[in-house]
């Protein structure tokens, strides 16, 4: 079974991202949304091999993040909508 | 497939109000269903009819009411999160002996109950944190 | 009433904030509505389950106190993270119910098995 993490506090929260990465297993996928973009720059040394990374297309440009070189993909609404779907669970981390 | 989505976020204080309110709208535009938006912790604030954002925002909660009339949705508010932050219906205003009531149209109160309603019948559900 | 399997995970800290108190209510809820309820603590969530709390003083109720009843209500799957108790130099002597203390890798499986993740 994959799980959707969708991640939207900063890099700065390291307790939230330390919460999510626990919980990340290969195969499911990672999805940055609202503050959670600005780790987009960077993968995490501790994001297991397999997860997918992605970050939400809306949350990038409003921070001014689209044009910088990105470790994620950037998707849009619709493909949030299809990885919840591809998914069996979702978890949120904020 | 059905979705439920929790939010915990208000509108125009905490962006995870206006990100809920956008992912529904991509769910519904793809011919998914949704079950109930539930509104908890300070998100209960979705469901102010006094709130009034400045006019270049765009209005959260008017769009929640358009979706949910579009869309037949069911949007409840924990009754307990809004009782305890000044949100109320009629009935709620009159039982506390309040001067008015202030639940948006569109939006009804109800208990956690709902939220495990919702989880037990939905294949997905979607929490928009703060 | 079919059955789901409901892990609640709290991450803040109590009487600051509102989400531990939310936490409990939807866990007690689902519990009530005959749900499968686990309650898993991380982070600055594991201060929810000290011991000694009084706060009286500061106007609200007890959540240690209310924690305590989780066993009354069929909730007796409750963990927390061994890396966060030890982070903040505590240990599950100076909770106040009894809780399996998991390392991350068991933290990981046990959200995996769940039909519903719900974070507060």
């Amino acid at each position: 079974m994959s799980t959707l993490h969708i991640l939207s506090k900063p890099p700065s929260d390291n307790d939230c991202w330390r919460d999510c990465l626990t919980a990340c297993s290969s195969g499911d996928t990672l999805l940055l949304i609202e503050n959670g973009v600005y780790g987009a720059t960077v993968r995490p040394a501790e994001l297991p091999e397999g997860v997918t990374f992605l970050a939400l297309q809306a949350d990038l440009e409003a921070r001014g993040l689209s044009n910088l070189p990105l470790s994620t993909k950037a998707i849009d609404d619709a493909d949030f909508v299809n990885c919840c779907i591809e998914n069996q669970q979702t978890v949120s981390w904020f | 497939m059905i979705f439920s989505i929790v939010v915990q976020g208000a509108p125009h204080s905490q962006q995870s109000a206006e990100s809920a309110l956008r992912f529904a709208r991509a769910v519904l535009a793809q011919g998914h269903g949704i079950y109930r938006v539930f509104f908890s912790g300070d998100g209960i604030h979705n469901g102010s009819a006094l709130a009034t954002p400045q006019q270049d925002e765009g209005h959260i909660i008017e769009g929640w009411q358009a979706l949910a009339k579009e869309h037949e949705l069911d949007l409840v508010v924990c009754i307990a999160a809004a009782l305890r932050r000044g949100v109320m219906n009629d009935e709620e205003a009159k039982r506390h002996d309040k001067l008015n009531s202030n639940l948006a149209d569109g939006f009804t109160l109800s208990g956690l109950g709902q939220l495990t309603d919702a989880a037990i019948h939905s294949d997905r559900v979607v929490t928009f944190g703060s | 009433m079919s059955s789901k399997s409901f892990l609640i995970v709290s991450r803040r800290a109590p009487y600051a904030s509102n989400h531990a108190r939310e936490a409990l209510d939807a866990a007690l809820t689902a519990a009530i509505f005959e749900q499968d309820v686990a309650m898993l603590f991380l982070s600055d969530g594991v201060y929810q389950l000290l011991n000694n709390q009084q706060p009286g003083t500061i106007g609200q109720k007890n959540l240690g106190a209310n924690l305590q009843v989780l066993p009354m209500y069929d909730i007796e799957k409750l963990y927390v993270s061994k890396r966060a108790l030890d982070e903040r130099s505590l240990t599950t002597d100076q909770l106040v119910v009894p809780v399996q203390a998991l390392d991350d890798a068991e933290i990981n499986t046990l959200i995996k098995q769940q039909d519903l993740v719900l974070n507060f």
